[in-house]
């Protein structure tokens, strides 16, 4: 059981959390998008071995927010609320 | 008699308490405070088990969770499972006991011949023939021999097994002295401890060793120390063995009851932990050294101290290290006859009074059938023997540290693996960490606490003899003689190790695949380093070189249902309930599980449920039906950019409905595919209702959250998930305005100003409802919205009031049928993970709409432009034919192959039509109307026409009429 | 020395004390240049190098694996081989390594204990019979062995199953595979292994691809921890590490990396004869030949490229399990580990040329791999071998993600997305 803290809640259980992808995946405008750079936001991902940025949302407060971590590990580095600001 | 009860002493013993239980059908007589183990061994009961493979007979091992042999089923009122392990297992009054892997019993098992073929049926041999004609020939026969103890078929659960959520500052696992001081020192530094240990007592090796401390016997000082902490009101857990540390170093605890109680499983979230998991005796490597009556030499101890029992006359120990020393002595002491055989020529300590030292000599062989009678030395001295005890020196048991991908490091002076670089959070004491006398043991403990960071002092001083270490390695050596049982319970013997590196299973994770070695119920805890040293002399490698297996958890065998705890029936997956259900089941409904919701399937109807459901759909469509909606979804989206939001999320545009409106509409995923279908209302400018499906409320609510968040902010758009709050009763059929009347809700209900898709307020019995004119059965609607708990009343007046047009209760399978003749979909059922909104006859906004929205891109693809796709239609059979089956596929004829060309995916018999009617999706479907098209089902075909999903009224009157 | 494998060699070794048999596999130093590299020495990839040699003698190969061959999810599954699958393109893919499965332990003179034991697929609802029965009919339709099950059905192959009234999730009947069963994992790797090192493939273990040699454009080698290997054609089956080496060649795959446990109990005298899965109580379970009751279960649900157990998600598999089988309460667990697996978003394989040319793609078979190797292996030595996909591969290539043509199994069974 791994605890994640939330910027809002502070460390809570792993099974309170939903993954949401990982961070840096801007939407782009679908308006001609070529369909393989549309495929790449849908579909390519880093999946990184080792530090991931990531978002997350603690489903119980219902807020995303963005968590560095490692996936080997699964050691937290970081966590920051959506909006940029860092949490203790 | 060999083995015996000694008149006097056993610490952990009861003789006030006699017990009686029954072995493999004979009786067994004991004390309270036995184990079966010592119970059996006080008896004398020499076989106690068959191994796995062999079938060779086995005898009581050790004393602890490391035995390999002395397993046992266990039936009874207290205990009723498989595989008990007879060293853990308290013996208690009437236990029903019989060793595993006989028949009929471990002294006369049928199957002991299959010993004499051991040559042919070595390591992995299975790999190597049974292929012709076929594995089927062979396997049901091999598959029979498999497994150990037996599944009781008449098994009932005696109750739900307790989880525990646990916090403390300090974790200590085992409480021998190591254990103790380390919880002591942490207690006076002021942490919170808890002690666990896999033992009934606390005191580990203090519990049958010498030993004195602080000036005291080293059992007064265990019971003080444990009472101290106690007092304290740190938790102490006996019993209770570590199974696991996972992520985060989450520690898992089994907690073992032993009065009928399902065990108890512990998630320990501690700040830090001592792991003080002491160490285990390994066996000597000579031919047949798995006969009955060969046993670890310390577990002697451990069953003349705390049991009194004496485990033979004439006893022969061997060993390797000055251990076994004390064990000498003791059985000497106690009245045998003791031979103990070192194979170090010096540097020993000095021998024990009544015992004669044979120095420089290993054991060769044993001999004996159904156990031990004597031993043959290395120069062909022969010694008779009712028992050997051996010690092939000690494994420190860092399976914990392991788990915690603590790296180890190999101590050629220890013979052994120690605990590496530390793991944060983690420290090892005691003799897991290569500590050996009590001075060493208490200093490890001291720099345990220290290295977590806490003051530790006054640290205890061993004041009495203290135990030594020496050591000369005794590994198993390629091209010895005889049969060397390196894993007794999975019978690999040091040959197959040697066969493994000759075919070149030489990584250590091959080796033990291919050999199954330590992949026994033990988990290899006596057998993993002999085998991989054994390993290591072969390939001419060290030991740390051919490295160690995966240490994976559970250290100990768990009972499972301390996993599921709690999630058992329906807690398994609870039930969403409706707030009306208790009135539903007073009106005779029948409820099933709908998408996680418990709802009427239909009312009354005994056993010919068809009846009822088409009698309610009939009757619906005459006068007036009421139908509980409650479970759709109601999210509240408000806010300025409200309506940008919700043109963003829906593939419709909605931010040109009007106030007091209802739109239909879709949402999509990213990859355009229809994730929900609903009804939308604009409560005002700023202020909107999304009505989901009733099992997409969880899901439709997470991806407006997440839409929100990730594209509109905070400040913009405030979303709220209204669906549990409110009850939603519906009203529908020609009648419904009528009835609905008699509800004087004050709004009108004129169709000027209250049309179809359109919503009004009113209140009853002083509570606000809202009515919305939506309808999915075709018929006139009105969908009424009021506080959940105060729902009643105005369902009982509905139902009152109702009486007067013959209004008719409809469960959810009458409404399945109605909205199937007008041809509305549910999705999930009349859609699949590919359907995209033109393929639901929904192509005006992919059409015509500019704005970007969530899915948009995904409709332009080669895949959603492709002109085969397959489409929303209906399909009809003529009057008098059963309806077609749900799930039958379309099919057409390529060069002979079938081929799907879709299927159906709702069917009902129309009771107002008097026919079946059927939705399907199929290739080119909306282009096909009136063509016919072939269904197979289960190997049947059938003929349908390809038609307009809307079988009733396509004209839409009855919505106004 | 014993070269093949027989009862009668088996008997004759007896004699002699076992001591004339051959490696299983040679292990030689790496060469500086091979006619084809597969990196990644598990069941893929071995039985890529197998079938380049045999299907195409090519056997100037050189597997590379980066620890123990076999040590990945070929040895950490649960065994299940299966081809109840709803399109027809996964029906071609997973029914040809079905077949091949079926004449495997003859092909490889390796017995790999496939045991037809059958399958059922419990359903629980009306709407899951439905579902069941479109599946089933698809199968039936595409030439596949499978029936729609009754609730008297799924006794018969199951008496121990729960039938109780109260029980969470009742039977309402499920979808049955004869020929599905199980084989031995380890034995399909250490059989290809050794049936393609006889037929001259080296076999490298502990060697780790360190990059990629790039020239022109196209791929035209490896670095390793063992120094530098050149092919021209190289392919790359390595479950769990598919992003990661990915990212060393320079472009990303559409796979997210999970972990999936699984775990058994200690062994029991025979009591469950199929295997049986019940996607509502979210578990698959058979016993194996040595009496364990082998359980799996869903993702964990955090990316992790741990191959390691932990307890929310086991909790929740065991719970299944016991609504299942409520007698199974007497059991023991007795070890869990886990696997990583590659996960795809229509949670089909991913075979075909990679961005970086000459670099051939067999990644993405998410949890269902295992049953699918002597495929995974023809198809991607067809592709080394000749640069071509077969007919089978095609609709798996990487390219279906920017047409949209998904082949989405949970989308076909109703799930929508």
């Amino acid at each position: 059981m791994q605890l994640f803290p939330c910027p809002f809640c502070g460390p809570r259980d792993e099974s309170e959390f939903h993954y949401g992808g990982h961070a840096g995946n801007a939407r782009p405008d679908g308006a001609g998008m070529p369909a393989e750079g549309w495929a790449g936001y849908l579909y390519l991902r880093p999946n990184p071995k080792g530090t991931a940025r990531e978002i997350w949302v603690h489903m119980n407060c219902g807020e995303f927010f963005v968590m560095e971590r490692d996936t080997v590990s699964h050691t937290v580095l970081s966590v920051t609320t959506l909006g940029g600001e860092h949490a203790a | 008699m060999t083995a015996s009860r000694l008149a006097k002493g056993g610490s952990a013993i009861d003789r006030s308490r006699p017990i009686r239980f029954s072995f493999d059908g004979s009786t067994v007589h004991g004390f309270a405070g036995d184990t079966i183990a010592s119970a059996l061994l006080a008896g004398d009961v020499a076989v106690v088990g068959r191994s796995f493979k062999y079938h060779r007979p086995r005898g009581i091992w050790g004393a602890g969770v490391e035995e390999p042999n002395a397993m046992v089923d266990v039936g009874g009122s207290l205990a009723s499972a498989p595989n008990i392990r007879a060293t853990t297992e308290p013996a208690r009054d009437g236990l029903v006991t019989r060793s595993v892997n006989a028949t009929p019993t471990a002294q006369t098992d049928r199957n002991a011949f299959l010993d004499r073929f051991a040559r042919f049926i070595p390591a992995a041999f299975y790999y190597k023939t049974f292929m012709w004609p076929d594995w089927h020939m062979f396997e049901p026969r091999i598959r029979a021999m498999a497994g150990l103890g037996k599944v009781d078929r008449d098994w009932t659960s005696p109750g739900i097994a307790d989880q525990i959520n646990h916090h403390c500052d300090l974790l200590v696992v085992g409480a021998g002295p190591a254990g103790l001081a380390a919880a002591k020192l942490a207690a006076g530094a002021g942490l919170s401890v808890t002690l666990v240990d896999d033992q009934r007592k606390p005191g580990g090796s203090l519990a049958h060793r010498a030993g004195d401390v602080d000036g005291k016997p080293a059992a007064t000082w265990v019971a003080e120390s444990v009472a101290q902490l106690a007092g304290a009101g740190h938790v102490i857990l006996p019993s209770t063995p570590a199974f696991g540390i996972y992520d985060h170093n989450l520690v898992g605890l089994n907690q073992r009851h032993f009065d009928g109680r399902p065990d108890t499983l512990w998630r320990v979230r501690p700040r830090q932990i001592v792991l003080a998991t002491g160490a285990i005796e390994r066996p000597l490597p000579f031919a047949n050294n798995d006969l009955p009556g060969i046993m670890s030499a310390d577990a002697a101890l451990v069953y003349l101290r705390r049991y009194a029992v004496l485990v033979g006359r004439r006893v022969v120990v061997a060993t390797n290290n000055d251990s076994a020393y004390e064990v000498a002595a003791a059985l000497a002491e106690a009245g045998a006859d003791v031979t103990l055989v070192d194979i170090r020529r010096d540097g020993m300590p000095d021998t024990p009074a009544k015992v004669r030292l044979v120095k420089g000599q290993a054991l060769a062989s044993a001999s004996g059938r159904l156990r031990v009678e004597g031993v043959t030395l290395d120069d062909g001295t022969r010694l008779d023997a009712d028992c050997v005890l051996v010690s092939g020196g000690w494994t420190p048991t860092i399976h914990l540290f392991g788990q915690a991908r603590g790296k180890l490091a190999w101590s050629e002076q220890r013979a052994a693996f120690l605990p590496g670089d530390a793991v944060d959070g983690i420290a090892v004491a005691g003799a897991a960490s290569g500590a050996v006398s009590l001075s060493e043991v208490f200093a490890s403990s001291v720099n345990a606490v220290a290295s977590l960071g806490e003051t530790a002092e006054p640290a205890p001083r061993s004041t009495g003899p203290e135990s030594t270490g020496g050591i000369s390695a005794a590994w198993p050596m390629p091209g010895s003689k005889g049969r060397i049982w390196i894993d007794y319970q999975n019978d690999v013997t040091a040959k197959d190790v040697e066969l493994a590196a000759r075919e070149n299973f030489v990584s250590v994770e091959h080796l033990k695949r291919y050999t199954t070695l330590g992949m026994a119920t033990d988990q290899g805890k006596t057998s993993n380093l002999p085998g991989l040293a054994l390993m290591a002399a072969i390939t001419g490698r060290t030991v740390p070189e051919v490295g160690t297996t995966t240490y994976r958890p559970p250290f100990t065998p768990v009972p499972l249902p301390s996993f599921a705890g709690v999630r058992v029936g329906e807690m398994l997956a609870p039930l969403r309930r409706l707030p009306l259900e208790n009135v539903h089941r007073a009106s005779g409904g029948v409820f099933q599980e709908y998408g996680g919701w418990l709802r009427p399937a239909h009312y009354g109807g005994g056993a010919d449920a068809d009846r009822s459901i088409q009698d309610e759909a009939l009757r619906a469509r005459q006068s007036v039906a009421l139908f509980d909606g409650s479970t759709l979804g109601k999210i509240e989206v408000i806010g300025p950019k409200a309506a940008e939001f919700l043109d963003f999320i829906y593939y419709n545009t909605m931010s040109t409905l009007k106030p007091g409106r209802c739109r239909y509409g879709f949402m999509l995923s990213e990859n355009g595919v229809v994730f929900d279908d609903g009804v939308l209302v604009r409560l005002d400018e700023h202020r909107f209702v999304v009505s989901c499906s009733s099992s997409h409320v969880a899901a439709v609510h997470a991806r407006l959250e997440e839409w929100r968040q990730d594209r509109f902010g905070r400040g913009a758009v405030y979303i709220h998930n209204a669906t549990a709050d409110m009850a939603t009763l519906t009203v529908s059929g020609p009648n419904a305005r009528k009835l609905v009347e008699t509800l004087e809700l004050g709004l009108s209900l004129d169709d000027a100003v209250l049309p179809h898709m359109a919503i009004g307020h009113g209140s009853y019995g002083g509570d606000e409802v809202r009515i919305a004119r939506v309808s999915f059965t075709g018929d006139r609607s009105y969908e009424i919205s009021i506080r959940a708990d105060r729902a009643e009343p105005l369902w009982a007046h509905l139902r009152q009031a109702g009486q007067a047009f013959d209004a008719v209760l409809i469960g959810l399978e009458a409404l399945m049928i109605l909205r199937a003749e007008k041809g509305f979909i549910v999705i999930g059922k009349d859609t699949d993970g590919t359907t995209l909104p033109h393929d639901l006859g929904s192509d005006a906004p992919r059409a015509k709409r500019q704005a970007d929205y969530v899915g948009r891109r995904s409709l332009f693809t080669d895949e959603a432009s492709r002109g085969n796709r397959m489409q929303l239609v209906g399909l009809t059979v003529p009057q008098g034919e059963a309806p077609l089956p749900t799930g039958g596929h379309g099919i057409t004829r390529i060069e002979g192959r079938l081929r799907s060309q879709g299927f159906v995916t709702s069917s009902y018999q129309s009771p107002t039509l008097g026919r079946p009617v059927a939705l399907g999706l199929i290739e080119r479907g909306g282009a096909r109307h009136g063509e016919a098209i072939e269904i197979q089902h289960l190997g049947k075909i059938r003929t349908a026409t390809i038609a307009a999903p809307c079988a009733f009224d396509p004209a839409g009157d009855r919505l106004h009429a | 020395m014993t070269r093949t494998y027989s009862a009668l060699s088996l008997f004759k070794e007896g004699l002699a004390g076992q001591t004339g048999w051959q490696p299983a596999w040679r292990s030689p130093e790496p060469k500086p240049s091979y006619d084809a590299i597969v990196i990644g020495g598990g069941g893929h990839g071995l039985a890529t190098a197998y079938y380049l040699a045999r299907n195409h003698n090519i056997s100037r190969v050189a597997v590379l694996e980066k620890g123990w061959i076999g040590g990945g999810n070929t040895g950490r599954n649960t065994t299940v081989v299966r081809s109840n699958y709803y399109y027809p393109e996964s029906v071609e893919l997973y029914g040809l390594a079905h077949r091949l499965y079926e004449g495997l332990s003859k092909d490889l003179n390796y017995n790999v204990m496939l045991s037809q034991r059958g399958m059922v697929n419990v359903c629980h609802s009306t709407a899951e019979m439905e579902v069941g029965a479109r599946t089933v009919n698809a199968m039936q339709i595409n030439g596949i062995d499978a029936e729609l099950f009754s609730p008297d059905d799924v006794r018969r192959v199951a008496p121990i199953y729960n039938f109780s009234a109260n029980a969470r999730f009742p039977v309402f009947g499920g979808v049955w595979q004869g020929r599905a069963g199980t084989a031995r994992h380890d034995a399909v790797a250490w059989g290809y292994a050794r049936a393609a090192s006889r037929l001259g493939v080296d076999i490298i273990q502990n060697c780790e691809i360190t990059d990629f040699m790039i020239e022109g454009g196209r791929c035209r080698g490896v670095q390793t921890s063992r120094g530098a290997i050149r092919a021209e054609r190289i392919g790359m089956a390595v479950a769990g590490h598919s992003s990661h080496l990915a990212a060393k060649a320079g472009f990303r795959l559409p796979i997210n990396s999970y972990a999936l446990q699984a775990c058994v109990s200690e062994p029991v005298k025979p009591i469950l004869d199929t295997v049986l899965s019940s996607p509502a109580n979210g578990v698959y379970v058979s016993q194996s030949d040595k009496g364990e009751i082998v359980i799996g279960g869903g993702l964990d649900r955090i990316p992790s490229y741990a191959q390691r157990g932990n307890l929310p998600t086991l909790e929740g598999v065991i719970a299944g399990l016991l609504e299942m089988f409520p007698i199974f309460g007497q059991l023991k667990l007795m070890r869990q580990w886990a696997g990583i697996v590659d996960v795809v978003p229509d949670s089909s394989p991913i075979i075909g040329e990679s961005p970086l040319p000459n670099l051939f793609l067999n990644c993405g078979w998410g949890t269902g791999g295992f049953k699918a190797i002597p495929a995974g292996g023809t198809l991607l030595a067809q592709l080394l071998a000749t640069g071509k996909h077969n007919d089978i591969s095609r609709p798996f290539d990487l390219d279906r993600f920017a047409t949209g043509r998904l082949i989405d199994e949970a989308a076909g069974s109703g799930i929508a997305h």
